[in-house]
């Protein structure tokens, strides 16, 4: 009797068996769409509910697109070129798209000065952004940007812009020369030597108001979504280190400092943006002296950079609350003095954790810019609201403008939310 | 002690602003441009074009009376108010002139400190509804859906309107002209209410405005002008009988495109002649030259004629005269005499 069996089964098989594709049911694009779409008669339900949901949204917008309308004088002409068929006018767009880039009073041959600067804002931006990627050197570029940037916008002679550079150039070197016997000396200084170089600048640009100089612009012809850009950028960047600066106030050992960081972060949260642009736009006008010309624009910028430096104020404060006490101890325990130990440990750290937080605001306040239209700047919607929904041309067209300056503010605020995500990516050193 | 200083600074401040304010016109003249106040966009009374000019019936009042002070209706400097800021723009010396379809009312002309120089738009209430209901009176909407602006003034005169008829209707509460539109449109309510004027605008922007009438009966007053700061009569009489002029100008006959032959010599009637000073010497009364209404006049043309252009019957807007037709033809339009 062998071992073998062969006498007591009928089939033994002694070759593998060739491999066959697996069911039709449990692959490919079947079995994603049976686990993911059709895994039980709820989930199904749910399936065909968005399907017909998407179906329906669909089949209003692709004809809204498909048969939309771009070339036409007015709303009158639209319709008839459409015809009823559902089509959207977009030929406000074609008609007044430079209305809602600059506003309708910047002058026509120069809004390459504006894009130009919009194009120079990158530049300037990206060796702050992606420090890692462009030599240190190129801060210099992102320090000069702002003069560059209204010398372009606003006109007027280079002079200006120059002087006040020189200004801060000239404090500069003063504080550096003075701050190893006193910081508060050198501050000092910094700032006498600024004013001294403004003053007598001053007079200088004064005198040549012509030399190298664009048609000057007023700030209240400036519009559209350039304003929304403006004071997006210029609050946001002048907010953050101010709120680093609450944050640390209140924060702060010494009573006064700490009194005022804190009356001023809890009164500027406890009041409507909107009151203070209202403020800002109507009630200055009454105390300060007739005839003087108190720029609009300057108004509502320090109004929504205070507004916003408070918020930030919080966020960052939130981030330092959140480092352990060791990270302060260890600190002072190598014997760096406050400035070096915020600098070198404590706000590298808590800036890290703050950045969602500071990004929110920041999307937020770029999102609250329209609220100047309610005071008659004619930011994007001020436009749409005012000017373009009123004029008996374009009286009635709603979707399609209000689309644009949706699409226009998504795409900042989402690229401003993935670089902010891209940059946590960056700067993480923990294990999570 | 604080609060005296305090008060002392603020009563300072407002004898300078009172004494800034009174010479108005010097101010114009020495700046070379009128500040006026207009609407941030209203169709038809003002709105930018796609040229950034502006264009409407009450951008025309601006160009006017820079055009008679100044001798130039482009030397204006709109400021775009909202219903908000007007008034503040006004008081603070911000402009010169506010003409922004403001209704002339007793607090508004007494406790906040302002003069009306008259009245360009007789507006009034009324009523918008689908042709296919069959209504040609306010009369037959007894037991109607009406759609209202809430804790607007047009809410308490329809209220009044229909119990003094002893109708009753069922209201539609909205918040926003827009929403309203959207309501209307889509049947929610039989018939929307609030301004004349502003229906007509609205009803400009319909696919098939034909669709829809206008129903005849208007249930409240809201007299439309422009207005200056209390205080400097002299500027409040150069905007209010440039106005006068653009009125009396329809009335005598005299438009934009015969302005300039008739006011080249006097001719055979005395009104005219002193109007466009070829006779007399009423401009230099106000401060201005002689040819001052002439020059208003030459601006835009008279008052028939900016009525025409931007908000008349052959305008989208399609307004019809009205009330606001002259005196000599059952309106209300009553320029005092030149003399």
């Amino acid at each position: 009797m062998s071992d073998s069996h062969a006498q007591s089964v009928a089939f033994v098989r002694d070759t593998v068996i060739p491999e066959s594709p697996p069911p039709a049911l449990e692959t490919g694009v079947v079995k994603w769409m049976r686990s993911n779409l059709f895994s039980g008669w709820f989930n199904t339900l749910l399936t065909l509910a968005a399907i017909w949901f998407v179906f329906m949204v669909l089949s209003v917008v692709v004809p809204w697109f498909a048969n939309g309308v771009w070339e036409a004088s007015d709303i009158r002409q639209c319709r008839e070129i459409m015809a009823g068929s559902g089509g959207g006018c977009f030929a406000v767009i074609a008609d007044r798209w430079q209305q809602l880039l600059f506003g309708f009073k910047y002058p026509s041959e120069e809004y390459w000065r504006p894009t130009l600067a919009f194009v120079l804002l990158f530049i300037a931006i990206a060796p702050l952004l992606f420090s890692k990627m462009f030599p240190r050197w190129m801060l210099v570029l992102t320090a000069l940007y702002p003069f560059v940037a209204y010398y372009l916008i606003w006109g007027g002679t280079i002079l200006a812009p120059l002087v006040a550079l020189l200004g801060f150039v000239a404090g500069y070197f003063a504080y550096a020369r003075v701050v190893r016997r006193s910081f508060a000396g050198a501050a000092a200084a910094g700032v006498v030597v600024a004013v001294v170089v403004w003053t007598l600048g001053g007079y200088v640009s004064a005198a040549a108001p012509g030399f190298m100089a664009f048609e000057p612009v007023a700030s209240r012809e400036m519009g559209g979504f350039m304003l929304n850009l403006i004071l997006g950028v210029v609050c946001v960047s002048l907010s953050l280190p101010l709120g680093i600066l609450l944050a640390l106030g209140r924060q702060s050992n010494l009573p006064v400092v700490k009194g005022i960081c804190v009356v001023f972060i809890e009164f500027i949260r406890g009041v409507p943006l909107i009151t203070l642009l209202f403020v800002a736009n109507v009630v200055l006008a009454y105390f300060l002296p007739p005839g003087t010309n108190f720029d609009l624009i300057v108004r509502v910028i320090i109004m929504i950079t205070m507004f916003a430096s408070a918020y930030i104020a919080e966020v960052i404060r939130g981030g330092l609350a959140a480092l352990p006490k060791g990270q302060y101890e260890g600190a002072e325990s190598l014997g760096l003095d406050y400035a070096q130990s915020m600098r070198l440990i404590i706000l590298p750290q808590a800036l890290k954790i703050s950045i969602p937080g500071i990004v929110n605001v920041a999307v937020g306040l770029f999102k609250d810019t329209t609220l100047v239209s309610i005071i008659s700047m004619f930011d994007l919607v001020g436009m749409i609201r005012g000017p373009i929904l009123a004029s008996t041309d374009w009286n009635g067209v709603y979707w399609e403008l209000l689309g644009l300056a949706a699409l226009l503010f998504f795409v900042v605020c989402y690229g401003i939310s993935q670089y902010s995500q891209w940059l946590e990516r960056q700067l993480q050193t923990d294990h999570r | 002690m604080k609060k005296t200083v305090f008060l002392g600074a603020l009563t300072a401040t407002s004898l300078i602003a009172g004494a800034a304010a009174a010479a108005t016109l010097d101010d114009v003249k020495a700046r070379g441009k009128l500040n006026c106040g207009v609407t941030t966009g209203l169709a038809g009374f003002s709105a930018p074009d796609a040229n950034g000019r502006w264009e409407g019936f009450d951008v025309a009042v601006c160009r006017a009376v820079a055009a008679a002070v100044l001798g130039d209706p482009e030397a204006v400097e709109f400021v775009s108010t909202t219903g908000k800021t007007r008034f503040t723009a006004l008081a603070s010396g911000e402009i010169d002139l506010l003409a922004r379809n403001t209704t002339w009312t007793f607090s508004r002309d007494t406790d906040l400190k302002f003069d009306f120089v008259g009245v360009n738009y007789y507006d009034g209430q009324g009523f918008i509804v689908p042709k296919a209901l069959g209504v040609t009176s306010a009369k037959d909407l007894d037991g109607a859906t009406v759609c209202i602006q809430t804790g607007s003034t047009t809410e308490l005169n329809l209220a009044d309107f229909f119990r003094k008829n002893g109708m009753s209707y069922e209201p539609v509460p909205i918040e926003t002209n827009a929403e309203a539109i959207q309501q209307y449109t889509a049947g929610a309510c039989d018939t929307y209410t609030t301004d004349a004027s502003g229906l007509a605008s609205t009803r400009a922007t319909f696919e098939t405005p034909s669709d829809h009438v206008i129903l005849p009966e208007i249930i409240s007053k809201e007299p439309l002008g422009p207005l200056v700061r209390h205080g400097d009569n002299d500027w409040g009489d150069i905007a209010r009988w440039t106005l006068n002029a653009l009125i009396a100008a329809e009335e005598l006959g005299v438009t934009s495109a015969n302005v300039a032959e008739m006011s080249a010599s006097a001719g055979t009637s005395p009104e005219v002649n002193r109007l466009l000073g070829t006779e007399g010497d009423l401009g230099a009364m106000i401060g201005l030259d002689a040819d001052w209404a002439a020059k208003a006049i030459a601006a835009n043309g008279n008052y028939g004629e900016i009525f025409e252009k931007t908000i008349g019957e052959n305008t989208p807007i399609g307004l019809a005269r009205g009330l606001n037709a002259q005196w000599t033809n059952g309106g209300l339009l009553y320029s005092p005499p030149f003399r």
